[in-house]
């Protein structure tokens, strides 16, 4: 069953907790080479059929209305497999 | 008159939201996410709690419940809409106001009692404050952090929509120490910390004149309540 990948980042300018948690358990572990680390999302939809001009249209709508928040993530990206 | 307080999956505070509407002299009723009914409320309270555990977002699957058809069609036509904490959150979800909230910038869930003054009492929620009014009320939140872009954020400054700020120390990284704002319109109010814990003497936060007795918050409540008599 094909399953589309949609990936979202809080937005550059943000500040992301929990990357900057994760960021400060790194350094403490010695590892002070990654100076920075940001959290995102990726969402795995998968559909039973071929996948259709429609259904790219719902993905990409889904994608910016319902799995993300304009006001604070972007849609870094949409991930199709590869045609059979 | 009959203020509606909707109970999503992992509301929290909707008792508490009904008390505080009893005690400010309405009756509340009790309404449920999963209908398209708001039984002919004249005002809806979307209250606090963390609704189907936060995922994906703070409010963000809350804020296309079936009810919410209703209270946005509601909102639209002028109905009172107060959304406290995760109501709040699902306000800015659903559209109704503008910005978002993110995880607290320190990383932690906060409980205090805070300080916040009221800046536009000119809202169907804050009538009865005076201008510059300085209240303290609980707040409770991972996901406080209120955020929206320099342009959003100078327009409700400059439209006088920045209803509650944070006075003293801003708890959650909130932009400008918002902490509650409001629509063009002046019938949909989102504020982060809880008036509706803040209602009845014994009940509520410390004061200078006794433990518990701060009851600050019952004036978003009687406010409504005097807005829509006045109506």
């Amino acid at each position: 069953m094909p399953t589309i990948l949609v990936e979202v980042m809080p937005k550059a300018e943000l500040l992301d907790p929990q990357g900057k948690a994760v960021s400060g358990a790194l350094t403490r572990l010695g590892k002070s080479e990654f100076s920075a680390v940001r959290i995102g999302k990726r969402f795995e939809l998968t559909v039973d059929g071929p996948i259709t001009d429609a259904i790219r249209a719902d993905v990409q709508h889904i994608a910016d209305e319902i799995l993300s928040n304009s006001v604070i993530e972007d849609v870094v990206a949409i991930t199709y497999p590869e045609a059979e | 008159m009959r203020i509606g307080v909707i109970t999503f999956p992992g509301s929290l505070d909707e008792r508490d939201a009904q008390r505080a509407i009893r005690i400010a002299g309405a009756e509340p009723v009790a309404l449920w996410h999963g209908e398209h009914d708001l039984h002919g409320v004249d005002a809806l309270v979307l209250p606090g709690g963390f609704s189907y555990g936060d995922y994906l977002r703070a409010g963000a699957i809350a804020s296309v419940s079936p009810i919410m058809a209703e209270v946005i069609d509601a909102a639209n036509k002028g109905m009172p809409v107060l959304g406290i904490c995760n109501g709040f959150q699902m306000l800015t979800e659903a559209h109704l106001l503008p910005g978002g909230l993110i995880r607290n910038d320190h990383g932690h869930f906060v409980r205090r009692d805070q300080a916040l003054r009221v800046e536009n009492v000119d809202t169907v929620w804050t009538n009865e404050f005076a201008a510059n009014d300085e209240i303290v009320i609980p707040l409770k939140n991972g996901e406080g952090g209120f955020i929206a872009s320099e342009h959003e954020l100078d327009r409700l400054e400059g439209e006088g929509r920045v209803v509650f700020r944070y006075l003293g120390t801003n708890p959650n990284g909130s932009l400008r120490d918002i902490a509650g704002i409001t629509n063009e319109r002046g019938n949909v109010v989102g504020l982060m910390p809880h008036p509706e814990h803040a209602v009845e003497p014994g009940f509520g936060p410390d004061t200078p004149d006794a433990m518990r007795s701060g009851t600050d918050g019952l004036t978003l409540f009687t406010s409504a309540i005097t807005a829509l008599v006045s109506a």
